[in-house]
């Protein structure tokens, strides 16, 4: 069987956790602007679809990455693909990431198009060389001949108690290559779009998913059902419309981000919350207009802070307030963990101070 | 020793099988395709295989391109090292001069659809796989008549057309990037093989193995080809490897040593690779390992030298002696070997060959005239392909507030 001693993967914890059966409740309960739709989809089989739409109609696709076939996916992300497909397509790996990282960008330069999975993105360390240097910048030094249509894709950020070494969120990091496209879906239908997108895509992308959200169902569209759909790699997505403070966030956050709102509303505070779903290129645009349409932002990340948008500066009421993970390696305790990670209450209270509703905290030494 | 022994005994008419021309048949060589039978200097040695025999056939029109295409690659390495101290080529530089066997017997035994990857030692590989001279010294010099229209460097040369994948600076990723040509190739059916080349230096990296596990496990078309020149950069193998017989490193996957300055022992050892890797070459070379199932992945060792020291800014004096250095070039040197081969069956004469050197050198003085008057790319590529598809990607120069483009 499998030997993931190194591994804590806690299957148990898809969607068993308190937290992400209320924030589930929360957010149909409080969500507007979604049309009425006939079906729900769990983000894992939107990723799921996605793939064997893509492999169906592209025979250069091919899955490569450790228990993707026969497992059927750590996360099930991949299930019955292998059945469907065969071992030629999709194909388990050893545990070499730096290796097979490697051959999925060799293979790309040859005309394929691979989707490497990471168990988590926590391992792609072992293959940043092959991401970066071999993948991200070979358009560039070759002048465009040696192109990589490449995805690598899997989990990205903290899960629930699995320590410093499986948690870390990599969208700043991977967001400040060039040539790479770095994409972060949030609901169902940002899994199906996005996930199309990226393996149409002719460049590299990174595909940051976050495992507390595979377990989470989302209504779809019939639009986004069909399989020529995709969301357009670039373009963020304005989730909730308000007009008092922007609230930027992508991923998991975006939920927070959510709730969040719903508990400002009470305090008449209306926030707009806008879904990043894209790191590289950052749609810069929608942040703008909506900063400048509110005068107040609040940016909520996971993991360490990005770039901010400084063309509107002049537009900003208040200083731009930035929730991000605390500036330490993800401790195991739950406590610690909780407050090394943004919580509902963080956005709520920067909201406001960012709508001076309450009073500011003394500059920190 | 092997040379002299055909000398000989090619004027004595008596001896077979061995077929030679006599002087009175010459046809003009660059056409004349007669079999010559040939040994390579020294046996090869096998790992897990049969290893091929020391006889290869060749012809005069094929030694006559080797000569001209080595002469061609050590007069643009001489040069690019002028042109280095000339201050015209900035940044890293590594030069192939003694290592261009490797190179041209390659080339003899592949065809331009297999594919070829390597490090940064990439001047020759890339004119083997039909790049010009032009290209190569515009890349040098940054000018946008590169082939890499200047934004590459020494270190990244392409011909994408002609097989040829890089080009790369980090030590031992091209091995699994070769690889995964050959799981590309596989995968769509083309019958053709990849040479993947790494330096002793690289033999040591991890994910060297990673990729040659993967590549034997799924039957991949992969040739890994270790160019020893015997120095990872300044440390000699024996400092740098617990076991520098690279040839039997790849341990359940048979490997070959070769003569790496032999260019037709090259030659013999890539074609044995690359039909054991096909499946195509004869069986009874080969043979299993133990219960074990056969690999179709080769590792083949090229004991070779650079002249040069690692780069540019290396001596290459300091931790070899400089009799080691001119010790390789009298008796090993790779065109005085087909040189002496060439004069020996009689195809050409000394000036004939001398000739040819001439001619070089004033294509390669040409070449680079051509090269200097490329001129630089323009401000704007510094922008183009950083992706194949915009996405509305707005990108900043170093001053955000001066610099700003829309991806086109």
């Amino acid at each position: 069987m499998l030997a993931l001693l190194r591994r804590q993967i806690n299957f148990g914890a898809i969607s068993s956790s308190g937290l992400d059966r209320s924030l589930h409740r929360f957010w149909f309960n409080g969500s507007r602007g979604f049309a009425a739709a006939a079906k729900e989809m769990t983000v894992r089989d939107a990723l799921n679809s996605a793939l064997d739409e893509e492999m169906s109609a592209d025979p250069k696709v091919f899955i490569m990455g450790e228990e993707v076939g026969e497992y059927q996916g750590a996360y099930k992300v991949t299930k019955g693909l292998l059945e469907k497909y065969g071992p030629d397509r999709v194909l388990d790996t050893p545990i070499t990431e730096a290796g097979f990282a490697g051959i999925g960008v060799g293979a790309a330069y040859y005309g394929l198009k691979p989707v490497i999975e990471f168990m988590t993105f926590n391992f792609s360390m072992q293959a940043i060389d092959h991401i970066i240097n071999s993948a991200a910048k070979s358009n560039y030094m070759s002048s465009g001949q040696i192109s990589v249509p490449i995805v690598f894709r899997g989990p990205n950020g903290a899960a629930a108690g699995v320590g410093a070494q499986h948690s870390q969120c990599f969208a700043a990091w991977y967001g400040s290559c060039p040539g790479l496209k770095v994409l972060t879906p949030y609901s169902s239908e940002d899994a199906r779009g996005l996930l199309k997108a990226a393996i149409r895509d002719p460049d590299p992308v990174v595909f940051l998913e976050n495992e507390l959200m595979y377990g989470q169902s989302f209504p779809v569209s019939a639009e986004a059902l069909d399989s020529s759909f995709c969301i357009p790699i670039g373009k963020a997505k304005i989730e909730r419309e308000g007009k008092d403070v922007t609230i930027t966030a992508f991923s998991k956050m975006v939920g927070y981000a959510l709730q969040a709102a719903e508990a400002l509303a009470k305090e008449g505070i209306s926030a707009e919350v806008i879904n990043l779903r894209s790191i590289r290129p950052l749609d810069r645009a929608t942040i703008n207009a909506s900063v400048r349409k509110t005068n107040r932002l609040v940016t909520v990340e996971e993991g360490l802070p990005q770039h901010v948008i400084e063309e509107s500066f002049g537009y900003l009421d208040a200083p731009v307030e930035r929730i991000a993970g605390a500036d330490v390696p993800m401790p195991y305790a739950a406590n610690l963990e909780r407050m090394a990670l943004p919580q509902i209450e963080d956005i709520v209270r920067a909201a406001k101070r960012a709508c001076y509703r309450s009073v500011p905290m003394a500059a920190a030494a | 020793m092997a040379l002299s022994h055909v000398a000989t005994t090619s004027r004595s008419q008596l001896l077979k099988p061995l077929t030679i021309i006599s002087s009175s048949l010459r046809h003009p060589i660059s056409t004349d395709t007669t079999p010559i039978t040939v040994e390579t200097s020294v046996p090869f040695t096998g790992h897990k295989c049969e290893p091929p025999s020391r006889t290869v056939e060749t012809n005069p029109q094929e030694l006559l391109t080797f000569f001209k295409d080595m002469a061609l690659m050590r007069r643009m390495e001489i040069a690019a090292d002028s042109l280095y101290k000339a201050k015209l080529i900035r940044g890293f530089c590594h030069l192939y001069d003694g290592q261009e066997a490797v190179a041209v017997g390659m080339e003899a035994a592949l065809t331009k659809k297999d594919c070829i990857i390597t490090a940064y030692r990439d001047h020759c590989i890339f004119l083997g796989r039909g790049g010009t001279l032009l290209e190569s010294f515009a890349e040098l010099m940054g000018r946008k008549d590169g082939c890499s229209r200047g934004k590459g460097g020494s270190m990244h040369f392409y011909k994408k057309e002609g097989g040829f994948y890089g080009g790369h600076g980090i030590v031992g990723a091209q091995v699994p990037l070769g690889c995964g040509l050959a799981f590309a190739q596989k995968y769509s059916k083309d019958e053709n093989v990849t040479f993947a080349l790494y330096g002793d230096g690289a033999a040591n990296q991890g994910q060297l193995f990673e990729a040659l596990n993967m590549a034997a496990l799924w039957d991949l078309p992969a040739i890994l080809v270790c160019e020893n020149n015997h120095y990872g950069m300044g440390t000699a193998e024996w400092r740098a490897a617990k076991s520098p017989a690279y040839y039997k490193r790849g341990d359940y996957v048979p490997g070959l040593k070769v003569d790496g300055m032999d260019a037709l022992a090259v030659k013999q050892a890539c074609k044995f690779a690359k039909e054991h890797a096909l499946k195509n070459g004869p069986i009874v070379n080969f043979s299993p390992v133990d219960t074990l199932e056969t690999t179709l992945v080769e590792l083949l060792e090229m004991d070779t030298y650079r002249y040069h020291g690692h780069s540019m800014s290396d001596p290459g004096s300091t931790y070899r002696t400089r009799d080691e250095i001119s010790g390789v070039r009298q008796e090993r040197d790779p065109i005085e070997r087909i040189r002496k081969l060439i004069l020996a069956h009689d195809l050409a004469t000394e000036k004939e060959l001398k000739d040819i050197e001439k001619e070089f050198r004033k294509d390669v003085d040409e070449a680079i005239a051509a090269a200097k008057e490329s001129p630089m790319p323009d401000p704007s590529e510094l922008f183009t392909n950083i992706y194949v598809k915009d996405c509305g990607l707005e990108v900043y120069g170093v001053d955000r507030k001066e610099v700003k483009t829309m991806l086109p």
